[in-house]
């Protein structure tokens, strides 16, 4: 036997003492000079960008339209692009809630997302299998919710904020049949108060009948003991008001849904 | 007569001048390495170390450094801009017409103006992307998290703002079509719900005290001008500045160890 491999140290103080100095080690003999190997790596990048920026401001100009005119409104309107997702949920809800309340919440979830993952998990480095809800949830509402729909919003919306496919004729004069109708309508409901109530159950059976029902089925788990009450509704909250984006575009899309819940005062 | 042999810049170098400026050699030593970061009034932005993964592309994508590289090139030539731009319906968009057609590289600056705002914003979707793909929100970062989140409005409401300014079909209408939205406010906007309530109407709610008034008109491109060059830069700035300071603080870049 090589004498460097003794026998374990009885003393576990020592021991652990020994981890400790082995673990610090490791992370000093990590760590690298900024200068050279950080700074080099800024600037190389800053010459790379600034060479693309370069050739992309000599080979395409910025659009310059004709002189503003307040009396001629072009058809389409359309938000500078970052915003057309937002414009395309117009389509699907009131101005009140697509162009103020919901880009409130997506402002305030974003806000909310270190208080409300506390999975201790995955901090600092590249993983799916330790974070799979968080991910899951974060990537679908960036990559299908927000970047998916101003896709669509720039390149498949033309005048009347029809579809049009990207080299299709942007016909002005397009019919489409506006065949809509209320959830409540479609449920056989026909007066208007039994509207407003069907409606309402609706809504209120989604939120906050579903966190409720989340909660009580939730109740025992170690996820909801984790979260706690509060963290628990604030996160239900946030992701039934983003799947309900979700549901309300499949309605539309599908089944031809204008709104589930028309009250005198707003529609939902 | 020794001293005839040494060149013209280590003359230079070793004069009293260049030594007040510069307080340390530039041979390859790791005090020199250290003294390049930390007396240096920009890059000593960076920690005179960092950990190994912190340099590695594949782990940072650089994105938020070419985010602040893109604002720094949209200050520069924003700038430039200024110097022959008007805020005025009568001279915006001939101003922006004489910027393209006569002034010396006048379209290249607006080119890279408008292409450096849109990469910015792409770019800080991008940073936003990876800091939440590697948990970097996770404690001790949940506050920078919030500041970065306030930043990434920042960053679009900076290019809104922008949009205005040539003052043609396309500026005015996309703010049009921006800035409707805020009349349909809950209570403050007069299309909004329960606006009656508050007692808001077209001349006096949230749009129009956005837009200054009831219509996109002169004033409203004053006071796009103003928060596009000044009053939001200023915001930005600020935040930037939180922003990094806090990542220092908050224990560096972060990482597995």
């Amino acid at each position: 036997m090589d004498s460097t491999t003794t026998t374990p140290n009885p003393s576990s103080e020592v021991s652990e003492s020994t981890v400790k100095n082995d673990k610090k080690k490791i992370t000093l003999s990590h760590r690298i000079h900024t200068w050279p190997y950080l700074v080099r790596m800024e600037f190389l990048t800053a010459i790379i960008v600034m060479l693309g920026m370069t050739v992309w401001a000599i080979g395409m100009d910025a659009p310059t339209e004709q002189p503003a005119d307040p009396n001629r409104t072009p058809n389409p309107s359309k938000a500078p692009w970052y915003f057309l997702g937002l414009q395309e949920i117009l389509v699907y809800f009131d101005p009140w809630y697509a162009g103020v309340v919901l880009p409130t919440l997506i402002i305030v979830g974003l806000m909310a997302i270190p208080y409300i993952d506390i999975n201790p998990r995955g901090n600092g480095y590249y993983t799916f299998r330790e974070r799979k809800f968080a991910i899951s949830v974060f990537l679908f509402g960036f990559v299908v919710l927000w970047l998916s729909l101003i896709v669509l919003g720039t390149f498949f919306r033309g005048p009347g904020w029809n579809i049009f496919l990207p080299w299709e004729y942007w016909d002005p004069h397009k019919v489409v049949a506006l065949t809509s109708v209320d959830l409540p309508y479609m449920l056989g409901a026909r007066q208007e108060s039994t509207m407003f109530i069907v409606g309402m159950l609706l809504v209120f059976c989604y939120y906050p009948g579903g966190a409720l029902v989340g909660q009580l089925l939730l109740r025992d788990t170690n996820i909801y003991k984790q979260l706690g009450a509060v963290r628990y509704h604030i996160t239900a909250g946030l992701f039934l008001m983003m799947f309900a984006l979700v549901i309300k575009i499949f309605l539309r899309l599908a089944f031809n849904v204008k709104y589930i819940w028309v009250t005198p005062w707003f529609n939902v | 007569m020794a001293d005839s042999n040494k060149s013209f810049f280590t003359h230079v170098k070793e004069s009293y001048v260049w030594r007040s400026m510069f307080r340390h050699g530039y041979a390859d030593t790791p005090r020199n390495r250290i003294l390049q970061i930390s007396s240096n009034v920009f890059l000593h932005l960076h920690p005179t170390k960092v950990p190994r993964h912190a340099v590695r592309i594949r782990f940072t994508w650089c994105a938020g450094g070419v985010t602040f590289l893109f604002y720094l090139v949209t200050v520069v030539t924003g700038v430039i801009l200024m110097f022959y731009y008007r805020p005025t319906p009568e001279h915006a968009y001939a101003d922006i017409k004489y910027l393209q057609f006569d002034v010396p590289f006048g379209m290249i600056m607006r080119n890279m103006h408008r292409w450096a705002a849109h990469a910015m914003i792409i770019a800080v979707w991008v940073h936003m992307l990876r800091v939440f793909m590697t948990g970097s929100y996770k404690p001790p970062r949940e506050f920078n998290w919030i500041i970065g989140v306030v930043l990434l409005v920042v960053t679009m409401l900076m290019s809104f703002t922008g949009y205005l300014l040539p003052w043609d079909q396309l500026a005015i209408w996309a703010v049009t079509v921006g800035t409707n939205m805020a009349s349909a406010t809950p209570l403050l906007g007069h299309e909004g719900p329960f606006s009656d309530l508050i007692g808001v109407d077209a001349r006096y709610d949230m749009r129009s005290f956005l837009v200054a008034g009831k219509l996109i008109g002169g004033a409203t491109l004053l006071r796009f001008y103003v928060l596009h060059c000044i009053f939001i830069p200023i915001i930005a700035s600020i935040l930037m500045i939180v922003h990094f300071w806090r990542i220092r603080k908050d224990g560096g870049i972060s990482g597995p160890l």
